[in-house]
C-alpha cells in the first residue's frame, strides 16, 4: 500500500483503523509478528467448521480490504472456503478473490472449478451470474480460455440477467487478452441480437469497448436499439445514445447542410451525450428535423424521435432543470451550457434568469453562471444583466467580483451601446476600497480604453493618479502601459508619472519594470525634451537589474531609440515601432474554442483531449446504402434462419465479417440452402426454443436418423453454445470417410447419438502394465475401431525424462538431490504420482538417516514418503521413489528433507503434464468420451508448428514429452489424438491436434478439469513451439 | 466503403473504461474506505485530490473533475464525505457524478444516513453493495429494489439477531428474481393493507431584490409516492390541470406515450418509496411569493457597530398558515457578534462561521415576527460593502402553490380496493432576499 505516510499516520488515530500496515515492511519485525499472530486467529476461524466463525472472519477480512490493508497472506485460508455452502460466506470469499486473485494467480486457480460448477449447474440465475462475474473478474491470464467458454455459454443462457453479465464479462476478457477479439466479436454479434432491454445497454458497452469499428454489426440492430432505447436503464441509455450518435454520423447525411454547419453540429453532438440520468438526451429533435429542407433518412428521424422522449421537455429547459441538482452536476452542466450559449444564444435566452447567482452558490458555480450570463447578453437584455452585475460587484467573494468585472468588460466590448455605461461603472470601482477590485477594474478599463482612447483622457488622468496607491503589479503595469500608449493625450502628467516610477524603479515587480522602460521609451520618442534624462536614468537602472529580461530589454531599447553613430536603420523607425496603432484586444469567452470536443465529454470539461477520447466522425458526403438496416421479417422471433441467410448474401458488410465467424458450410453446401448454424443460436439466445423448419437445413442423407436428429436439435438448442455445431454425431460414424474440413473447430455436439448405449463411462484404472516396448509399437499404429475392452492404463511412453533439482549442492551443504517423474504408476496407491528421487552425497562424511518429514500440504494432498535411507556414504548416490497425490493441482508439495544433522525445506511442483497417466482407448471410445466433454470442458487453441515439428514423429514426441499421455489411433491423416486421465480423480484428458495445411494447427483439449486443460494447452503449445 | 476503413482506423485500440476505483475520504483527509473494480490503484492518487482541496479553500469549491498524470479524479461531496472516483479514460463526467450520487443515495437508503460512522459500522454491506452496483467499472444493479433483494438492509432487530446467530445481511435464499420483465418491481409483493400515497411537494426558488420585487422565481415540484400494493397493480393518475406541467421528468415506470397523448400518468409502480415525477413551473408563469421581508441592515462608517432589523410577514399564501419559518444569514467577516432581540422564536449567531440563524416558527399575521438589535464589528476593520442576503425557509401545508391538483387515481390489474391518499405541501427552495 503506497499510501503516503502522512495519511497512514493520520489513520492511526482512530482505533478501528489503528493497525499500521506491516505487510510490506519487514523492518518492523516485532509488530509484524503480532500482526502475523492476529492473522493466525483469522486463519483458525476460517478453518473451523462453524459457518458463523468463518463469516466473522470473512467480515473482518473484508473490512481490512475496505480500509486498504493488505490481507493477501490469508489467501490460502480464504480460497479454501470458496466452495462453502453458506452463501454469505461465499459472497465475501468472492469479494476477496476478486481483490487478490491477480496477486496470487496459482492459488486462485484452485477456486476456478467452483465457479465453473456454479456456472453450469446452478438453477438460480443470480448464482450463475455472480459465478461468471467473479470468474471474469479474476485477472489471471491463464484462465482466458475458460473465461471465453464461460462467456459463450452464458451468452445463450435463459436468463437475461446472466446474459447481461456475459456482456459485462466481454470487455474484461478483452482487456486481459486482446487476441480473443475475433471470438468475442462473435459473442457480441449474438448478444446484439438480444431483444431484452436488460442486455442492450451492456452489450453496446461491450461493443464500444471491443470493436467500435465494426459498425456493420449495428445495421441489423439499429432500429431495434432505437425502439428499445426508452426502456433501457439509464446507464445503458447513455452508452447506446453515444454509440448511435456515432452511427448516425457515419450513416446519415448531415441535417444541417443548408444552415451554418458549425452551429448545428454542435447541437447534434449534443443530442448524443449530454444528459445522464435525468433522461434528457437533448433534441428539439422532430422540430429540427422538420425545418430541414432536405429529406432526412427515416432511420435518422427514428433516432431523433426516440431520443426526444428522454428529454421530456424542450431541450434547453431540460438542462436548466439540471441546475437544481447537486453542485457537481451543476458544474458539469454549466460548463456545457457555457459552450453552447456561445453559438446558440437563442436556446438559453428564455432561461436567462435561471442563471442568476445566489450568494450561497460555490465560487466555481458562480463563475460559470457568470460566463453563461455574459454569453447570453445582447442589446435587449443587457440592462437587466448589468443590473444583476451591480449586485454581484458588492459580493464578499472577491474572486467572484473580479470575474464580474471581467464580465462587464466583455459585455462592454461586445455591445457598443453600453460601453460608456460600463466604463463609467468601472471607473467608479476605481475608488473601491478593495485593492483587488480596483486592480481588476484597471486591467479591464485598459482594454476598453484601447477602443476609443481619444474620448477618455479624463479617465486616463484619473488612473495616472492611482499609481500612488495601487500596489497590485498587474494593475500598475496596465496603468503605465496606458499612459505610455496615450501619452499624447496626457502630455503633462506622463513625464511626472515616469519621474515617480523612476524613483521607485528598483522596488517594482518585473512586469512593472518592463512597463516603466516601455513608458520611458515612448516618452523619449514623443517628448524627449522633458524625459531624456529620466529615460537615461531608467535605462541605466535596468541595465544592472537582476532580471536578464529587463537587462535585455534595456539594451534593446537603448539601441533602438538613442541615436548613436553606430545605430542602424531601425532608429529611424523607432517611433513607428513603438507608437503604431495597436488593435484593440478582443475579450471573448474562454469556452469559445471548446466546441470541437463533444459536449458532455470529459475532454470538453477539461478542454484537453482525455485518454481514449474519440472525435465524432464527420457526416459522410454521401449516405451509405440505407437498406443495410432493413430487417426483412419484422417479428424477430419468427424470422427463419433461411431468410436471414438470404439477407446476408445481399449485405456487403456481412461478407466482410463472415470470414471468421461465418457458417460452416461443410460438405453439404451443394444442396438446397445451407443454414449457418450460428444463426440458430441467435435465437436460442433469446431463450426461445424455436422449433425451426428442420427440413431444409438437414441433408437428405440423414433421413434415416431423422428422429434422433430432431431431438438433437432440440436439446442442443437448450444448452449448446459451441460456436458452430455443424456436423452432428451421426456423421461421426463416417467421419473417417470425410476429409477433415477446415471449418470445424468445435465439431462435437453435446449429445452422443450413437445407436448403442455407451459402455461404462470411466475407464477403470488397471494395474496391468503393458511393456514400454509395446507402447512404442502401438504408437503410430492406426487401429480400426473394433471395440476394445475398457480403456487401459498404459505405462508411460518414454521420451526424454526431464530431471528437476530439489536441492542444490550448495544449498544442501554437499548433499544434492534431483527428482524426475518416472511416469510409472506408484506401487501401492494408484492416485499418487511417482517421483523418482536421486540423492548424491558430495560431502566427505557419511549422511545418515535421510528421510522426509513435516510435509506441508494443501488440503487433500498426500505424500507417501520413501523409506528412510540409513546412511549414504560420501560420493554415493541413492535412488528412491516417493508418491505424491497432488490432488490434480499444480500446487507444490512442500516438505523437509532431513538428515541426522540438518533439515532442508524442499518442494516439488509438478508440471501439469505429470498429473496424469496415459489411457489406452479406441478411436470410437475417444470420440464418445470427447462428445461428453464439450462446451465448458473443451479448450481450443490455434498454433503454428515450427519447421522441425512438422513430422508425425516430432509431434508425437513433443506431446508425449510435455505430458504423460498415450496415443490414440486415428483414422484421419494429420490428426493426432492422445488420451490420459488424471492420477487423483481419474478424469479423462483428451488431446486432439489437428494439423492443417502448412504450419497451422489446432489443439483441442477436452477435460472436465478445466484448469488442467488450460494449463496443458499452454504446456503442449510451448513444447511444440520449441 | 472507404469511410468504413478510415473510421475503423480511427477507432482502433480504444477502450471505454468507466469507474476504476473509489475512495471515500472524510473531512480531515482520512481515506476510510477504498474499493477497486479492476486492478488496484494506489491511495497515493488521492494526493492530487488533497492538493486541489487545499487550493479550493472550502469544500464546495473543489473542482469535481481533477486531471492527474495518469488518471482523472471525479468526486462529489455528500454529507461531509468526499466520494473520489478514479477514471482512466474518456467518459461523460455526468455519468460518473450521477453514479456517485446514486451510491450515496443507496447508503442513505440502507443506513438511514450517509455518514462516515454509518459506513464504517456497515463496512461489509457497503462493500457488497459496491460490488453489486458496479461491475468492471460499469453500473450493474442500481435499482434499490433489486439491491435490497440481493443484500438486506440492516435493522436494529436484525443486527441483534445477527450478533446472536452469526448470520449477516446477505439474503439467505437468493431471490429467483423477477429481474427481467419489470426491472423496478419485484414479483410476489403482498400486503394486508393496500395503500397508495402521493405527496405533491413544491419548492419555490426565488431571488427577491432589495426593494422587495421579484428578480427571479420558479416552482420546482415533485410527486413522491409511497406505494404498498400487492401483486402487479397498474395505476393511472390524472390531474385537474395537467397543462401546468410543461417541463417534466418521469420515473422510468411511466408510459410516456400515454402522457403525451392524454396527459395521464399511467404506470406499474415500484414497490415502496420512489419519486414519480419531477417538474418545473417556470418563471414565465407568475409565481406567488408567500412571504415578504422588511429589512434594515446598515453598518456605520468608522464605527464598530451596525443596525439589524428584520420583519417577516405573510404575502400571497392563499389563506394558509406559513410555518416552519427559518432565516439564515451569512454575515460579513468583519462581524464579531450580534446583540439582538426576537419577538418570536430564538436566534443563534455562530461567531466562527458568521452564520445567523433565526428560528421563527409560525407566522401569525396579527403579530409579525421581528428580529432587531446591534451588530458588533471588528474595530478598525473597514465597513462591509455588501449587506448579507437573507435565506428564508418556510412550509405551507395543504397547498401546492402552482395550483396543481390531482383529479383521480385508478387501479387496474388487481381486484382489491386500495386506500389512496394525496398530500400537498409547499416549501421554500432556494429562497433568497437581497438586502
Amino acid at each position: 500500500m503506497a499510501a503516503s505516510p502522512a495519511y497512514g499516520e493520520e489513520k492511526g488515530g482512530s482505533s478501528s483503523l489503528g493497525e499500521p500496515e506491516y505487510g510490506h515492511d519487514p523492518a518492523s519485525g516485532g509488530i509484524f509478528a503480532s500482526d502475523y499472530k492476529r492473522h493466525d486467529d483469522l486463519k483458525e476461524m476460517l478453518d473451523s467448521n462453524k459457518d458463523s466463525l468463518k463469516l466473522e472472519a470473512m467480515k473482518r477480512i473484508v473490512a481490512m480490504i475496505a480500509r486498504g490493508k493488505n490481507a493477501s497472506d490469508l489467501f490460502p485460508a480464504v480460497v479454501k472456503n470458496v466452495a462453502c455452502k453458506n452463501i454469505e460466506v461465499k459472497k465475501l470469499v468472492y469479494v476477496y478473490l476478486v481483490r487478490y486473485a491477480e496477486e496470487q494467480q496459482d492459488l486462485a486457480l484452485l477456486s476456478i472449478s467452483t465457479f465453473q460448477r456454479g456456472l453450469k449447474q446452478d438453477p438460480n440465475q443470480l448464482i450463475r451470474a455472480s459465478a461468471l462475474r467473479v470468474l471474469s473478474s479474476i485477472r489471471v491470464p491463464i484462465i482466458v480460455p475458460i473465461m471465453m467458454l464461460a462467456i459463450k455459454e452464458a451468452a445463450s443462457d435463459m436468463s437475461p440477467y446472466v446474459r447481461k453479465t456475459a456482456a459485462h464479462a466481454i470487455p474484461k476478457l478483452y482487456s486481459l487478452d486482446s487476441d480473443q477479439k475475433d471470438q468475442l466479436i462473435e459473442v457480441i454479434e449474438k448478444l446484439l441480437a438480444d431483444k431484452t432491454t436488460l442486455v442492450a445497454g451492456s452489450v453496446v458497452m461491450a461493443f464500444e469497448e471491443v470493436c467500435p469499428e465494426r459498425i456493420d454489426l449495428i445495421h441489423k440492430n439499429y432500429r431495434k436499439l432505437c425502439n428499445l432505447l426508452i426502456d433501457v436503464e439509464e446507464w445503458g441509455q447513455v452508452v447506446i445514445i453515444n454509440m448511435l450518435t456515432r452511427y448516425a454520423r457515419t450513416q446519415f447525411l448531415s441535417p444541417n447542410q443548408n444552415e451554418s454547419l458549425l452551429e448545428e453540429s454542435a447541437e447534434k453532438a449534443f443530442y448524443g451525450s449530454e444528459e445522464e440520468d435525468t433522461k434528457d438526451a437533448k433534441a428539439e429533435a422532430t422540430s429540427l428535423a422538420k425545418r430541414k429542407p432536405y429529406v432526412m433518412d427515416p432511420d435518422h428521424r427514428l433516432l431523433l424521435r426516440n431520443t426526444k422522449p428522454l428529454l421530456q421537455s424542450r431541450n434547453a429547459a431540460a438542462l436548466v432543470r439540471l441546475l437544481r441538482s447537486h453542485s457537481e452536476v451543476q458544474y458539469v452542466v454549466l460548463q456545457n451550457v457555457a459552450t453552447m450559449s456561445i453559438k446558440r444564444r437563442g436556446m438559453f435566452e428564455p432561461y436567462l434568469k435561471s442563471f442568476y447567482i445566489r450568494s450561497t452558490d460555490p465560487t466555481q458555480i458562480k463563475i460559470l453562471k457568470l460566463e453563461v450570463l455574459t454569453n447570453l447578453a445582447n442589446e435587449t437584455n443587457i440592462s437587466t444583466i448589468l443590473r444583476e452585475f451591480q449586485t454581484y460587484i458588492r459580493s464578499m467573494d472577491k474572486d467572484f467580483v473580479a470575474a464580474t468585472i471581467q464580465a462587464i468588460g466583455r459585455c462592454a466590448t461586445n455591445i457598443g451601446k453600453v460601453r460608456d455605461t460600463c466604463l463609467n461603472g468601472l471607473v467608479q470601482l476605481l475608488s473601491n476600497r478593495d485593492e483587488l477590485v480596483v486592480a481588476e477594474s484597471v486591467v479591464v478599463i485598459k482594454k476598453l480604453l484601447q477602443m476609443q482612447p481619444a474620448q477618455h483622457s479624463e479617465i486616463i488622468k484619473h488612473m495616472a493618479k492611482l499609481t500612488d496607491n495601487i500596489q497590485v503589479p498587474m494593475a500598475r503595469a496596465s496603468i503605465l502601459w496606458l499612459i505610455g500608449e496615450y501619452c499624447e493625450h496626457v502630455p503633462k502628467i506622463a513625464p511626472d508619472v515616469l519621474r515617480k516610477m523612476a524613483k521607485s524603479f528598483t522596488n517594482e515587480e518585473d512586469i512593472v519594470k518592463l512597463q516603466v522602460i516601455n513608458l520611458a521609451a515612448k516618452l523619449y520618442l514623443t517628448n524627449s525634451k522633458q524625459s531624456k534624462l529620466l529615460t537615461q536614468y531608467v535605462l541605466n537602472l535596468a541595465k544592472y537589474d537582476q532580471n536578464y529580461d529587463i537587462r535585455d530589454r534595456a539594451r534593446f531599447i537603448r539601441q533602438l531609440i538613442v541615436p548613436t553613430e553606430k545605430s542602424g536603420a531601425l532608429n529611424k523607425y523607432a517611433k513607428k515601432l513603438f507608437l503604431a496603432q495597436k488593435p484593440a484586444p478582443i475579450l471573448e469567452s474562454s469556452f469559445k474554442d471548446r466546441d470541437h470536443f463533444q459536449l458532455g465529454s470529459l475532454s470538453h470539461l477539461l478542454n484537453a483531449k482525455a485518454v481514449g477520447y474519440q472525435e465524432l466522425p464527420d457526416w459522410p458526403d454521401e449516405a451509405p446504402d440505407p437498406s443495410v438496416r432493413n430487417v426483412e421479417v419484422p417479428e424477430w422471433t419468427k424470422c427463419t434462419s433461411r431468410e436471414k441467410r438470404k439477407e446476408k448474401v445481399e449485405k456487403p458488410f456481412y461478407s466482410d465479417s463472415e470470414g471468421e465467424s461465418g457458417p460452416t458450410e461443410s460438405a453439404d453446401s451443394g444442396e438446397d440452402t445451407v443454414v449457418p448454424l450460428c444463426e440458430e443460436e441467435e435465437e436460442e439466445a433469446e431463450g426461445k426454443k424455436v422449433k425451426k423448419a428442420a427440413g431444409p437445413q438437414r441433408k437428405k442423407g440423414h433421413a434415416e436418423t431423422s428422429s434422433e436428429e430432431a431431438s438433437a436439435s432440440e436439446s442442443s438448442s437448450s444448452g449448446s453454445d459451441s460456436g458452430t455445431e455443424a456436423p452432428t454425431m451421426v456423421e461421426a460414424k463416417r467421419r473417417k470417410a470425410m476429409p477433415s474440413s477446415k471449418a470445424k473447430p468445435k465439431e462435437i455436439s453435446l449429445l452422443d447419438l450413437d445407436d448403442f448405449t455407451p459402455p461404462p463411462p470411466q475407464p477403470v484404472p488397471s494395474s496391468s502394465i503393458i511393456s514400454s516396448s509395446l507402447v512404442t509399437d502401438l504408437e503410430g499404429l492406426t487401429l480400426t475401431d473394433t471395440s476394445l475392452a475398457p480403456a487401459q492404463l498404459l505405462s508411460p511412453a518414454f521420451g526424454t525424462v526431464r530431471t528437476y533439482e530439489l536441492l542444490h549442492r550448495m544449498a544442501g551443504e554437499g548433499l544434492s538431490v534431483e527428482y524426475c517423474f518416472s511416469r510409472r504408476p506408484f506401487p501401492g496407491d494408484p492416485h499418487m504420482v511417482a517421483v523418482q528421487i536421486q540423492i548424491s552425497n558430495n560431502t566427505d562424511a557419511e549422511v545418515k538417516s535421510l528421510r522426509v518429514s513435516e510435509p506441508k500440504l494443501l488440503a487433500g494432498m498426500r505424500i507417501q514418503e520413501f523409506p528412510e535411507i540409513e546412511s549414504l556414504a560420501p560420493g554415493d548416490t541413492a535412488s528412491v521413489v516417493m508418491g505424491i497425490d497432488f490432488c490434480d493441482s499444480t500446487q507444490a508439495a512442500n516438505f523437509q528433507l532431513c538428515t541426522h544433522t540438518r533439515h532442508f525445506y524442499v518442494s516439488i511442483q509438478p508440471p501439469v503434464g505429470e498429473l496424469m497417466a496415459p489411457v489406452f482407448m479406441s478411436e470410437n471410445e475417444f470420440r464418445k468420451e470427447q462428445g461428453k466433454l464439450t462446451g465448458m470442458s473443451e479448450i481450443t487453441e490455434k498454433l503454428t508448428l515450427p519447421e522441425k515439428c512438422r513430422s508425425d514423429h516430432a509431434i508425437v514426441q513433443q506431446v508425449t514429452s510435455a505430458a504423460n499421455v498415450g496415443r490414440v489411433p486415428c483414422g484421419a491423416d494429420n490428426e493426432y489424438r492422445f488420451a490420459a486421465k488424471t492420477v487423483t480423480s481419474g478424469s479423462l484428458v483428451l488431446i486432439t491436434l489437428e494439423w492443417r495445411e502448412g504450419a497451422a494447427a489446432q489443439l483441442t483439449i477436452n477435460s472436465e478439469k478445466m484448469v488442467i486443460g488450460t494449463m496443458l494447452v499452454k504446456d503442449i503449445i510451448q513444447a511444440l513451439a520449441q | 466503403m472507404l469511410w468504413l476503413h478510415l473510421y475503423g482506423n480511427a477507432l482502433k485500440g480504444v477502450a471505454e473504461k468507466m469507474i476504476h476505483s473509489l475512495f471515500l475520504i472524510n473531512c480531515s483527509g482520512d481515506i476510510f474506505l477504498e474499493k477497486h473494480w479492476k486492478s488496484v490503484v494506489s491511495q497515493s492518487v488521492c494526493d492530487y485530490f488533497f492538493e486541489a482541496q487545499e487550493k479550493a479553500i472550502d469544500v464546495e469549491n473543489v473542482p469535481p473533475v481533477i486531471p492527474t498524470p495518469h488518471h482523472y479524479l471525479i468526486s462529489i461531496y455528500r454529507d461531509k464525505i468526499f466520494f473520489v472516483s478514479v477514471i482512466q479514460t474518456e467518459v461523460p463526467p455526468l455519468f460518473v457524478i450521477e453514479f456517485l450520487h446514486r451510491v450515496a443515495d443507496t447508503f442513505q437508503d440502507y443506513f438511514g444516513e450517509c455518514s462516515e460512522t454509518a459506513i464504517k459500522d456497515n463496512v461489509v454491506i457497503v462493500y457488497e453493495l459496491l460490488e453489486e452496483m458496479l461491475d468492471n467499472g460499469f453500473p450493474l444493479a442500481t435499482e434499490s429494489n433489486i439491491l435490497k433483494e440481493l443484500i438486506k438492509p440492516p435493522t436494529i432487530l436484525r443486527s441483534v439477531v445477527n450478533s446472536i446467530t452469526g448470520s449477516s445481511n446477505v439474503g439467505d435464499t437468493l431471490p429467483t428474481g423477477q429481474l427481467s420483465n419489470i426491472p423496478w418491481r419485484r414479483a410476489g409483493v403482498k400486503y394486508t393493507n393496500n395503500e397508495a400515497y402521493f405527496d405533491v411537494i413544491e419548492e419555490i426558488d426565488a431571488i427577491i431584490d432589495k426593494s422587495g420585487s421579484t428578480v427571479f422565481a420558479e416552482i420546482q415540484g415533485v410527486i413522491d409516492s409511497c406505494i404498498k400494493l400487492s401483486g402487479m397493480p397498474d395505476l393511472s393518475l390524472s390531474f385537474m390541470n395537467p397543462r401546468l406541467l410543461d417541463d417534466v421528468s418521469f420515473h422510468p415506470c411511466i408510459r410516456f406515450k400515454r402522457w403525451e397523448s392524454e396527459r395521464v400518468l399511467s404506470f406499474i409502480p415500484p414497490d415502496g418509496n420512489f419519486r414519480l415525477i419531477s417538474y418545473r413551473v417556470s418563471s414565465q408563469n407568475l409565481v406567488a411569493i408567500p412571504v415578504y421581508v422588511k429589512h434594515l441592515i446598515s453598518f456605520k462608517e468608522n464605527s464598530s457597530s451596525g443596525r439589524f432589523d428584520v420583519t417577516i410577514g405573510p404575502k400571497q399564501n392563499m389563506g394558509k398558515t406559513v410555518e416552519g419559518v427559518v432565516m439564515t444569514v451569512h454575515m460579513p467577516k468583519a462581524v464579531l457578534n450580534m446583540n439582538l432581540t426576537a419577538t418570536q422564536g430564538g436566534y443563534t449567531f455562530d461567531p466562527v462561521t458568521k452564520v445567523l440563524t433565526w428560528d421563527v416558527g409560525k407566522i401569525t399575521p396579527q403579530k409579525l415576527p421581528n428580529l432587531k438589535g446591534i451588530v458588533n464589528l471588528q474595530s478598525g476593520a473597514p465597513k462591509p460593502e455588501e449587506n448579507p442576503s437573507l435565506n428564508i425557509q418556510f412550509k405551507i401545508q395543504q397547498l401546492a402553490i402552482s395550483g396543481l391538483k390531482v383529479n383521480r387515481l385508478d387501479m387496474y390489474g388487481e381486484k382489491y380496493k386500495p386506500f389512496k391518499g394525496v398530500k400537498y405541501i409547499t416549501k421554500a427552495g432556494k429562497f433568497q432576499v437581497r438586502t
